[in-house]
Order: structure tokens, then C-alpha cells, then sequence
């Protein structure tokens, strides 16, 4: 076992394995930019979404069951089903990406909808009926009151579907994505163990400081008034 | 047959899966109860204890199943590997829930047992568990169900339950396999999820009376 340490210690610190098209480096940046496209398509979708459903009310129970249904759904069966429905039909570069993409956004988009729905759902109604009674339109409501109140539950949702994504985007590696995911499956397709746990510890620690730069986002973004309230998921 | 898989494949890769999720739910429980009750507990030991589990679910599973031989010294195609992983994220899940629960419990109640006479620790387990299981329940559903999803990632890494379908369709460019498994898991974390709520239904006959499901 002390063997099998020392080798991913040496794989990891062997500056050879940092550099050039294949490198951590590179992989690190590939991983991070095809997480923050997904977070980013998701919460286009999501966010807007989620301040609908909480402002109006409606479609509230399919807000608040989406999330633990799509839990159940396994991601590396529907990674494989969006691969092989998908590929036959696209072409180049893009055949290999965007099915992994669509899941990664898909996978992302409930817990943002849920975190964000439950954040305007759970302004204070004295805070709401204030506004209100001093004048303000439902949109200033909206973007005055609602809005940063939620804050804290629409950036614990963003960080928890992060984190989805980056686990997700690790397994894409199987159907060819970029990123991180690479050493661990290639390392485990040549029999290479050193390259798979130097890729793991690399993952895992692209996800702790990804979390924790959102956190510290978290911090900045939300109202000092509303942080006692800011929970992590 | 269905969908390409032997009846009898789609049973073994069932049970393994349900072992597989299901025991580490389990153990996880059992270590959460006193852990959350020391977040719950212990004022300046809460948000440390809740953080440091709560860091452990970030780690993606295919990386943690990978690091766990690295750790542990097994093999890398143990089970022992996969079960530890998912004792890991069940913790990381339920420690926050069982603390919650605990922190649920008014004040009065407890006040009323320890003027009964209760000791803390009789008290814990007489007054605050019982009240505590509708929330840990809740958080437990959560473990239960992501526990199957994340489980059939171990295919990746050669240990067989419902995901091996995954990667058998896909290896072969067969749908079919790919389906079942996909049905397969949900159907199991349906059951499991619905045997969470049956039990702490049953745990729990005074919150029958005043609220109807």
C-alpha cells in the first residue's frame, strides 16, 4: 500500500504530468470550464424559473418534487442513453460534448429551481406585506425584497448543483468529455493506478475549492442581515 | 428476458445493488445518531462538525471510490471500498438531519422528562430520538435515494450491481440493458424511500393522530 502512495505522490508532483495539452493544468481548465457552461445554462433555466414559481405560487408541487425525483435517476444511465441517442445525429468535436452537456445542465437544473423557489417562498410575509404597503409594484417586490432574500437558498442550490456537475463531468470521461475525468478513466483503461488517484485527488480537490469559492461568493453576495440564515445545503 | 436482460441477472444485480446502497445507510445511521447529537449538543462543536461532514459529500464518487483502496489498503475492485464510500456520504447527509432533528425537539419536553427524573442519556434515547425521526427520517429518504444513484457509478471501477447494465449496453450499443438498469434503480430507490416513510410512520403513532398524510 505504501507503494501504491509514493507512486501517485510521484505521478502528481512529476512536473511532466502538469504540462501541455494533456496535462492536470489543462485538464483542470477544461473540467472547469465545461462545469461553469453547465451552471450557467442551468441557471438561465432555473433561476428565472424558480423566482415564477415563487412569486406566483403556481406550480409549486412540481417545483418541490423535481428535485428528489431526478436524485433518483442514476446520471451514468442517462449520460449513456443521451450518448447513444445523440451521436448518430451530431457531427465533430460537438458529438462528444453537447450529450454529456444536456445531462450536466438537466442534472443541475432541479436543485437551483428548488433552492431558488424556496428562497422567494420563504421571504418573511411581514417583509412582503412592508413592501406592499409602502408602495412597491410586484416586480419591485420581486427584485427589492424577494430576490435578495433568496439569496442564500438560490446560491446553496448553485453550489450543490456544482457539485453535481463536477462529480457528472469527472464520469463523462467515459464518452470522451475533456477534463479531469480523463486520468481516471484512461489511467484505469492502461492498467495505470498512479495516474487514476493522482486524477481523483485532482478532482477532489477542483471540487472542495470550486465549493469553497462559492461560499465565499455566498458571503459577499448576501445581505449581512440575512447570513445567520445562509445554510450550506 | 426483458430488454435484453436475464430475469435472473436483473434479480442478482438487484440484491447486489440493495446491499450494496442499503448497508451503508445502515452503519451510516448508526454513526450519524451521535454525531448529529453532538452538533446538536454542543454549541461550538456544530457548525465545525456539520462543515467537516458536509466537505466529505464534495468529494465526486468515482474520485472517492478510486482514493479508497489508496487509504484503506484494499483492492481495487473490493466491495469494501464501495460500502465505505457510501458510509462516507451517508454521514456526510445525515449528520445535519440528526442534528436538526435534535435541535426540533422543544425545550419544554426536554425540561419536562429531566424533571421526571430522566438521566441525559436515557432522556436522549426515550424523548429526544422519537421526536427527532420525523426530520431524520426525512434526511435519511435523501440518503437512501441518492445512495442507489450514486452506487451504480462503481461500475466504472468493475464492481457489479444495476449500473454493470450501463456499461454492458453501452459497450454493446444496446439500449435495451441501458433502460432496465435505469428503471431498475429507480424502482429501488422508490422502495427504499417508501419503506423509510413506513417505518418512521410506524416509529412515530402520535404524528398519525394530529396530521393526516
Amino acid at each position: 500500500m505504501n507503494q501504491t502512495v509514493l507512486m501517485t505522490w510521484e505521478w502528481l508532483t512529476d512536473p511532466a504530468n502538469w504540462q501541455g495539452r494533456g496535462g492536470i493544468l489543462a485538464q483542470s481548465l477544461e473540467h472547469l470550464r465545461l462545469s461553469f457552461v453547465a451552471l450557467l445554462v442551468a441557471a438561465l433555466i432555473a433561476v428565472p424559473t424558480g423566482l415564477w414559481v415563487g412569486h406566483t405560487g403556481r406550480l409549486r408541487w412540481a417545483a418541490v418534487n423535481l428535485t428528489g425525483a431526478v436524485r433518483a435517476i442514476p446520471s451514468l444511465g442517462v449520460l449513456f442513453v443521451a450518448v447513444l441517442l445523440l451521436l448518430p445525429r451530431l457531427r465533430g468535436e460537438l458529438a462528444f460534448e453537447l450529450p454529456a452537456l444536456i445531462v450536466l445542465v438537466a442534472l443541475a437544473v432541479p436543485p437551483i429551481l428548488s433552492g431558488t423557489y424556496a428562497g422567494v417562498d420563504a421571504t418573511d410575509p411581514a417583509a412582503r406585506d412592508a413592501a406592499r404597503g409602502v408602495g412597491m409594484t410586484g416586480g419591485q417586490v420581486l427584485r427589492q425584497v424577494e430576490i435578495p432574500g433568496a439569496l442564500p437558498l438560490i446560491m446553496s442550490g448553485l453550489r450543490s448543483a456544482m457539485l453535481q456537475i463536477i462529480g457528472t463531468a469527472t464520469i463523462a470521461a467515459i464518452v470522451g468529455l475533456g477534463g479531469l475525468g480523463r486520468f481516471l478513466i484512461d489511467g484505469q483503461a492502461s492498467r495505470q493506478y498512479d495516474q487514476m488517484a493522482g486524477g481523483a485527488i485532482a478532482v477532489a480537490a477542483l471540487a472542495l475549492l470550486v465549493d469553497q469559492a462559492l461560499a465565499l461568493l455566498q458571503r459577499v453576495v448576501v445581505s449581512p442581515g440575512l447570513s445567520s440564515a445562509a445554510r450550506v445545503r | 428476458m426483458i430488454g435484453g436482460v436475464a430475469w435472473s441477472t436483473l434479480g442478482d444485480l438487484t440484491l447486489r445493488h440493495l446491499y450494496l446502497a442499503g448497508l451503508p445507510l445502515l452503519i451510516g445511521l448508526v454513526l450519524s445518531v451521535p454525531l448529529g447529537w453532538l452538533a446538536a449538543r454542543v454549541r461550538w462543536l456544530g457548525p465545525p462538525l456539520i462543515a467537516g461532514t458536509g466537505l466529505m459529500y464534495t468529494i465526486p464518487s468515482l474520485a472517492l471510490f478510486i482514493l479508497l483502496p489508496l487509504v484503506l489498503g484494499t483492492q481495487v475492485l473490493s466491495d469494501v471500498n464501495v460500502l465505505v464510500a457510501m458510509v462516507i456520504y451517508t454521514v456526510a447527509l445525515l449528520t445535519r438531519s440528526v442534528a436538526d432533528g435534535f435541535a426540533s425537539v422543544p425545550a419544554p419536553v426536554r425540561q419536562a422528562a429531566t424533571a421526571m427524573g430522566y438521566g441525559e442519556l436515557r432522556r436522549v434515547g426515550a424523548v429526544d430520538l422519537p421526536l427527532a425521526i420525523p426530520v431524520i427520517a426525512a434526511g435519511l429518504r435523501v440518503a437512501a435515494v441518492s445512495n442507489v444513484s450514486i452506487v451504480s457509478i462503481a461500475a466504472l471501477i468493475g464492481v457489479s450491481q444495476l449500473g454493470q447494465l450501463f456499461t454492458d449496453g453501452f459497450n454493446r450499443n444496446a439500449m435495451g440493458p441501458i433502460l432496465v438498469g435505469i428503471v431498475a434503480c429507480v424502482a429501488l430507490a422508490v422502495a427504499l424511500d417508501a419503506l423509510i416513510v413506513l417505518v418512521a410512520t410506524l416509529l412515530t403513532p402520535w404524528s398519525r393522530r394530529r396530521v393526516p398524510a
